[in-house]
Parts: structure tokens; sequence; C-alpha cells
């Protein structure tokens, strides 16, 4: 098998490496699919959907898909963005998300999305459901309201002994994540932080270290998401 | 000492993690109960945390995170139970035990649950209570084993009338009926045991998969993938072993053709389970039943262990060496999501009952990551036959693109509700005559996630190239209201989604709430046009072929009866608004015991 392999994303000529997914492949192509569960490092869930792609005019998550050669790819087509900006917009209606009251502001990646499809108003009825803010064991709070369901925590923050601290709960729009509070009370302070920095929205906090950096100085109040994979171009 | 019965519980499944959904059962069925206390006693048992045990027991229906009931009663509610009367059930319950459904009685003795399709769609109203089917349940029945469950009577001795055939044998002892009302020469005609197994061990593992595929067998279960090219790109896999599970979720509300092969052929299905293991290279099954069929599991026991002694299953099978196959009967718990094969795979090793990413597929990395091929009931009895009478035989019934028969379940509307083995080709309109259904408005073929018809195309042909379905057929009467039928399959895929992606856990949810806005008359023409377009938005976009299909109740209806939309919309205005303003300051009227002055309010509305 050859250790390169030809696609095209959008109609640009792109190569790629066996076993690499549609979303690595166009980020080292310098294409930016957005992508919302995703978390470098972490093995996709391909449970937010955003980064969804057509392959032969199939639908495919592009973070779990795997290249193959000759594949054509659509991506940043008007239907796609569409439905980008709709999921993202689902997310929105699903939970209760005051931006200008949560830590995570500027520093969000589904606030960070919404900027980028310009998104206004959902196109959705907002469901206002009843959700807590839970501590999740003695370092971290869980502000269930924000929670997208992503599942960076459940597959990346364990014990040293590979135990899961976060899972989730119940199925259906019931679906909840959260921890074993004794794992999760136990964790190392870096690790805290870790589940807390991973978290793309304000879900997982660390608790009484609120607001470090102020809002207007962070990540993406400098630079729009998806501005470090894209290539300027001409 | 819950603690003593939880550790000797996971003692007796050897502690082992991937068992979780036997040992939450069996601690639930000793306990009466899975309170979070009891999931952190099992979690340390087994070594894992308390979320991952408390993941797995509250994905499941039937085991909830609480107490179920001394006598836990499920009772239908899917559409066509609603049209046989189970609303009126339901408020006889209720009155006699005294406490609505969602709930226990307060002495903790009866607990009323709703439950979907539980594959009795021909004989409703139906429950089952702790495991036993209550069939064509009356107020009366009702009110009788209220009183029963209330004197602390043995549920099972109330299950009477018994049933036909193998419901009624001791090891059943079940009110269910057969409902064979067509008997064809795939699936239920006779068949000597042994016959397809002694075949197959004359051939070489290649030439069974090459018979199977000369005979066109296409899967049963709904996609209608080649079998026997499932089995070769198994059987080629390097990695060992390999596995055989026969997919008997059957959780498409208006199915339960698997219940009655399962109850009346299962010495076939299990020949057909055995030869599939021997082309594919595998020496273990998985049979994994739903858990609304648990009352066959003793009786599925029994046949194999008869099947054992006479070496149709173990080493040696049919006389010939290193021909070694068993299989193994897996409960699932309620959750309709495990029909999907990689979601069954996770579930049957004591998982969450979450679709897994595809590629690679089961027949690379299936159960315990191992090649497996997934095969439903009927598909496995088929190659048994095909084994057993030849591909030649097996073409000349069906069509040239659909060989064979299927197994339709029907129910709804009609005299004759039940079984029909036909040939793939028959029409539907020659299946409402059979069945006695031949004034029906609408047929839902495939179940909520096939497609809704009208009386114009009842010409069209069951069949993979027509109307593709994995057997369920609901008949709807000229007086039924479809709008009805709709909202009840939408509440289904709402609770059905199993939560992992976006657009079918959110996705349905907005749906049925659009629908329901279309159907309270606030709908508008854009109303129309947004809930097509929502619906086309969450196929495309969906992990699996549940969120892939949640949406086919509306779009087969907008497509099929869209006066029936045109009528509930406003055609003439492009905005009604949701908001009322009475109901909005209903609460602070009641506060302030204050009638707002009706012509401010009213200017403000405007
Ligand atoms: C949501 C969902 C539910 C399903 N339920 C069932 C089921 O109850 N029984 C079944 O045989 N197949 C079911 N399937 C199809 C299986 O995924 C799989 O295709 C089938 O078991 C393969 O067997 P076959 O090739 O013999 O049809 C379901 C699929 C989906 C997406
Ligand atoms: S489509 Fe629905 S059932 Fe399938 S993975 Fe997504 S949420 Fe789960």
């Amino acid at each position: 098998m050859s250790n390169i392999i030809k696609i095209t994303i959008d109609g640009r000529e792109c190569t790629a490496r066996p076993g690499q997914t549609v979303l690595e492949a166009a980020a080292a192509n310098g294409i930016y699919i957005p992508s919302l569960c995703r978390f470098e490092g972490l093995k996709p869930a391909g449970s937010c959907r955003v980064c969804t792609v057509r392959v032969g005019g199939r639908y495919q998550a592009s973070c779990t898909f795997p290249v193959s050669e000759g594949m054509a790819v659509e991506s940043a087509v008007p239907d796609l963005e569409d439905m980008r900006k709709a999921i993202v917009e689902m997310l929105f209606v699903e939970g209760n998300h005051m931006c200008p009251t949560c830590e995570k502001s500027g520093n969000c990646e589904l606030q960070a999305l919404a900027y980028r499809f310009r998104m206004l108003v959902p196109r959705f009825p907002y469901l206002f459901p009843k959700k807590a803010v839970e501590p999740a064991g003695s370092k971290l709070l869980m502000e269930q309201n924000r929670c997208i369901k992503c599942l960076r925590c459940a597959t990346g923050i364990r014990t040293k002994d590979n135990k899961k601290v976060f899972g989730p709960l119940h199925r259906s729009v019931e679906k909840k994540l959260f921890v074993d509070p004794a794992l999760a009370s136990a964790l190392p302070e870096r690790w805290a932080r870790k589940a807390m920095d991973r978290c793309p929205v304000g879900c997982i906090l660390r608790k009484e270290v609120g607001f470090a950096v102020p809002v207007g100085r962070r990540k993406y109040d400098k630079a729009p998401i998806g501005s470090d994979i894209e290539k300027p171009r001409s | 000492m819950p603690k003593g019965i939880i550790e000797t519980v996971v003692a007796r499944h050897r502690k082992d993690r991937t068992r979780l959904l036997d040992i939450v059962r069996d601690v639930r069925e000793e306990l009466g109960r899975i309170t979070p206390e009891d999931t952190a006693l099992i979690a340390a048992s087994l070594g894992v945390s308390t979320i991952e045990v408390e993941g797995v027991v509250t994905f499941y229906h039937f085991f909830g995170n609480e107490a179920a009931g001394t006598y836990a009663v499920y009772l239908n509610t899917n559409i066509v139970a609603a049209m046989k009367g189970s609303t009126a059930i339901k408020a006889v319950f209720e009155k006699a035990a005294g406490v609505p459904f969602g709930n226990v009685t307060p002495d903790g003795r009866i607990g009323l649950h709703e439950t979907s399709c539980i594959g009795m769609n021909d004989q409703e109203p139906s429950a089952i209570i702790n495991g036993t089917i209550f069939t064509r349940l009356t107020p009366a029945k009702a009110k009788a084993l209220v009183t029963a469950m209330e004197a602390g009577k043995d549920i099972r001795k109330l299950a009477v009338p018994l049933g036909d055939g193998a419901n009624a044998s001791k090891v059943v002892r079940s009110m269910v009926h057969n409902n064979i009302r067509r008997k064809g020469p795939v699936l239920f005609a006779p068949f000597r045991s042994g016959s397809a197994l002694k075949k197959a061990a004359s051939l070489s593992p290649e030439d069974v998969i090459a018979e199977v595929k000369r005979a066109n067998l296409l899967g049963r279960g709904g996609a209608g993938f080649p079998t026997g090219l499932k089995w070769e790109f198994c059987r080629r896999e390097k990695g060992q072993p390999h596995y055989v599970v026969c997919n008997a979720d059957e959780g498409e509300p208006g199915t339960f053709k698997d219940r009655v092969i399962l109850t009346e052929m299962p010495h076939l299905l299990f020949e057909g389970m055995a030869l599939a293991g021997y082309a594919i290279g595998a020496s273990e099954g998985v049979l994994y039943l739903r858990g609304e069929y648990a009352y066959l599991k003793p009786h599925l026991e029994k046949v194999l262990a008869g099947m054992r002694r006479k070496k149709w299953l173990g080493t040696g099978i049919a006389g010939k060496r290193g021909f070694t196959f068993d299989i193994a009967v897996m409960l699932g718990a309620g959750a309709y999501i495990c029909g999907e094969e990689s979601a069954l795979i996770e579930s049957a090793q004591g998982n969450r009952g979450e679709p897994r990413d595809r590629p690679p597929f089961p027949v690379q990395n299936g159960y315990f990551g191992k090649p497996t091929t997934v095969n439903n009931v009927e598909t496995l009895c088929a190659a048994a036959r095909i084994l057993a009478k030849g591909a030649d035989w097996f073409k000349t019934l069906g069509t040239p693109r659909s060989a064979g028969t299927k197994v339709l379940s029907v129910s709804g509307d009609c005299k004759k509700p039940g079984v029909y083995e036909v040939p793939f080709g028959l029409s539907v309109a020659s299946l409402l005559a059979m069945a006695g259904g031949g004034d029906a408005r609408a047929v839902q073929v495939g179940g909520p996630s096939g497609a809704c018809i009208p009386r114009a195309q009842f010409e069209r042909a069951i069949a993979f190239e027509d109307l593709a379905t994995g057997g369920s057929v609901i008949v709807f009467g000229p007086e039924r209201d479809l709008f009805e039928v709709v909202r009840n399959f939408m509440d289904f895929f709402v609770e059905e989604s199993c939560g992992w992606c976006t657009p079918c856990r959110v996705g349905n949810v907005l749906l049925k709430r659009e629908l329901e806005k279309i159907m309270a008359g606030k709908g508008t023409v854009r109303d129309l046009e947004e809930i097509e377009a929502w619906g086309k938005m969450i196929k495309a976009t969906s992990r699996c072929g549940l969120g892939q299909t949640s949406p086919n109740p509306i779009l087969t209806t907008l497509q099929n009866f869209r006066e029936m939309y045109m009528a509930k919309v406003d055609a003439g205005r492009a905005f009604i608004s949701e908001f009322d303003l009475e109901e909005a300051i209903r609460p602070a009227v009641a506060v302030t015991g204050q009638k707002p002055a009706g012509h401010a309010a009213e200017a403000d509305h405007e």
C-alpha cells in the first residue's frame, strides 16, 4: 500500500496518509472542517455531527470517517454549512446558554462556532429544560445547563488505574454526563484542570478558579475558531 | 443484607464486567429494586467506577434506577395498543391501584409503567408483569389482576387461558397466541432436525457460503444485505475467534414474527446459526433476545439442550470432525436501539446499547472486537432451509431480485391480525384481502421507520425492489387519525434515541414539537416547509439507522397525505403566534387576584 493517498476536498487536491480521518487530512492540508466534540489526542466520539461532510453522496462525520484513495469530499458547500449551523442551534436550544454570565465565554467552542456560522437566533424553539448546577466531587462543579454531551470528559478523564471518572447516564434527551464523586474528588489538581479545559463549553468547572483570564482576552476573543488551521486564501 | 446478596450475584457471574446486564437483572430480582447504593456495591464488587454501572443501569428501560414495584406492570402504549383500547385499560389499572402510571403504590407492591411495543401487536392490549405476558386485556381482567397483586398471588398463575402451540407447553405456559395465518414453505413448513446441518457438513465452508450466495438470500432484519456476502467477508477476516450473533431483538413497533419463529421453529433457527458458524469459522454463537421475550428463554434453552444431546450442537456436529458450535442466549432489557447490530454487540458485552462508528463493520470488529456476523432470526432460518432444500428451489419463490418468502407481522385494523409467510412480490392489496383489512385508509409498511402509504399505492409489492420491510405491517382503517399515529411514532423515537448524537437526540424532540404545533392548528405553510427541512437534515446527519429513519413518519405522511396537513395549517397567514397571553399571566392573576385591564394587555400582545 502506498503511503500517500490522494483525495479532493471541495475540488481541492489534497494528500493524506492511510489511517487518517477526513477531518485530520483536511486540517493537514490547511482546510478547517468545523467540529465540536473532537479533541486532539482523544478517540473521536462522533457525537456532535458538526463535522458532517458528503462523500459519494453519503453523509459522514469527518472526525471518524477514514480517508481512501480517490475520495471526493464535499465540505464547505451551502447545504452542509447550513446543517452544521442547525446542529449548533440545536445544542443552543437543548440547553440554557447564558453566554454573558458564563465562565467559558470567549473560550467556549460552541459560542465560537455560533459566531463562525453567524448564528443570530436559533431556527428552533428553545426547550428551556430544567437543569441544575451540581457538585461533582470536591473539586469540580457541573453546570448541567451547558452540557452538550460531547463525551470528551467520559473518553478522556480516567484514573491512574483506568477507571472512568465521567460517564453518561440515561438516554434520549434525558441523557446527562456525571461523575463517580469519589473518583472525581480524588483527581489530582492537574487532571481536575484538564477536565475543565477539555470541556468545550462551560459545563465542567474547577471550583474557586473562575474568571482567571478576563473576558475580552480569551482564546476566541483574539482569533476566530478554525483560524489556526485555515490558511489565508489568495 | 444487600451487600451479601450483591456480592453473591456478582460472584455467580464470575465478577465478569461483561455480564453486567445479567448481574443487574439478578440483583433487581433478588432485591426488587436497584438504588444508587446497590449500584455502588455492584461497582465495588466489579472493581469499576460507580458512574460506569449507573450508566448501564439507567440506559435500559427495564432497569431504571429505582424500585419498579414488587409487581412491575409494563403496559404497552404503542399505536396499535391504543387503537385496541389500552387507554381504557390504563385508567382501570390506575383506579384500581390508586396511583398514576409512572409510580409505585406507597406500599411498594404495584408499579405501573408504560412501555413501547412489546411484540404482541396481534393481541393487544397487552402488558408484561414481572416477565409474564398478559394479552387481550379487558377492563375486567385488568381489575382482577390488581386485586390478585394486592393479595400477593403468583402472577404466572393468572396468565390464562394459555395460547396455542408451544405457548401452551409446560416450559412456556404463556397466554401468547401464535396467530400463524399463512404458512409458507421456508419458515413454517415441517423441518426434519439435522437435515440442514447434515447437508452443510457434507460441503466445505466455502461451498456453504456459495450456496447461500447463489440463493440470493438478503437479510430479513431490514437492511437487506446479502447474507452470503456478509459470511464471506467475515470468513476472510484474520482475527480469531469469529462469532455468530442472532439478532432477536425485534424492536420495530408492529413486528412480532420473530417471536412466533422462536416459539415454533427454534430448531430451524439453531441449525441456521450452527451452519453459519461452520461457514464463517466460528464455534460460538449468541442469541440476543429482547427482554420482552424473556418468557421464551427456558423454552429456547430446552431446545438447545435437546440439540446438544442429539449432537446437533457441541463437538463433531453431524459426525463431522472439527464442526464445533454452541449457542448462548442473552437477554436485552428494553432498548429499541439494541436491535441495531453494533449497539446489540455493545449490549451483549454488558455496556450501554450505543451504536459504534462504522467502518469498521461487525464482520471486522464485532463481538469483543472479533469478526462477527449479525443476522436476523428469519435470515438464519432461511439459510437453514436453503441448505436443506437447495438454492435452486429457494429461487423459485419470490421475485428475481427478492428470492424466497417474507414473514409479515400484520396488525391494526384488520380482521385477522397475525403472521403471514408470503412470497416476495405480493401486493399490499392482496395482503389486506387475506388479512381482512380491505377498507384500510393507510398501511404502515416497515414500522415507524418505514413508510405510511395511501390506498393509491396498495398495488405496490412487498419486495426489496419496492416496499422493503423487516416485516411490520400496520393497517389503519378509514376512521383513523393519522396525526395520532405519527405522534405516537415520534414519541417512540424520542424515547428510544440512545442520545449519542445531536440531530437524533435533540432533533426528534424538535420534530415532535413542531408536529404538535401543526396538530394544534397553530402551524402555517412555512411550518410544513420547516418540518420537512428539519426531517431531512436529521436523516442526513444522524449517526445510525435510528436517527437516519426517525423522521420518516412525518416525511412519508407529508408526502402521501399532504391534504391532511394542509387542512391543519392556516394557508393565508405567514405567522401564528404560539404565545398565549391569557395562559402566560394565569399564575400572576391567580396570585394577585387581579385581572389585567383588557385593552392594555391586548394592545401589548398585538
Ligand atoms: C434502530 C435499528 C433497529 C434495528 N432493529 C433490528 C431488529 O430488531 N432485528 C433485526 O434483525 N435487525 C434490526 N436492525 C438491523 C440490524 O442492524 C442488522 O442490519 C440486522 O440484524 C442484520 O441482519 P440481516 O442481515 O439478517 O437482516 C435494526 C437496525 C436499526 C438501525
Ligand atoms: S442516531 Fe440516535 S440512536 Fe443513533 S447514535 Fe445517534 S442518538 Fe443514538
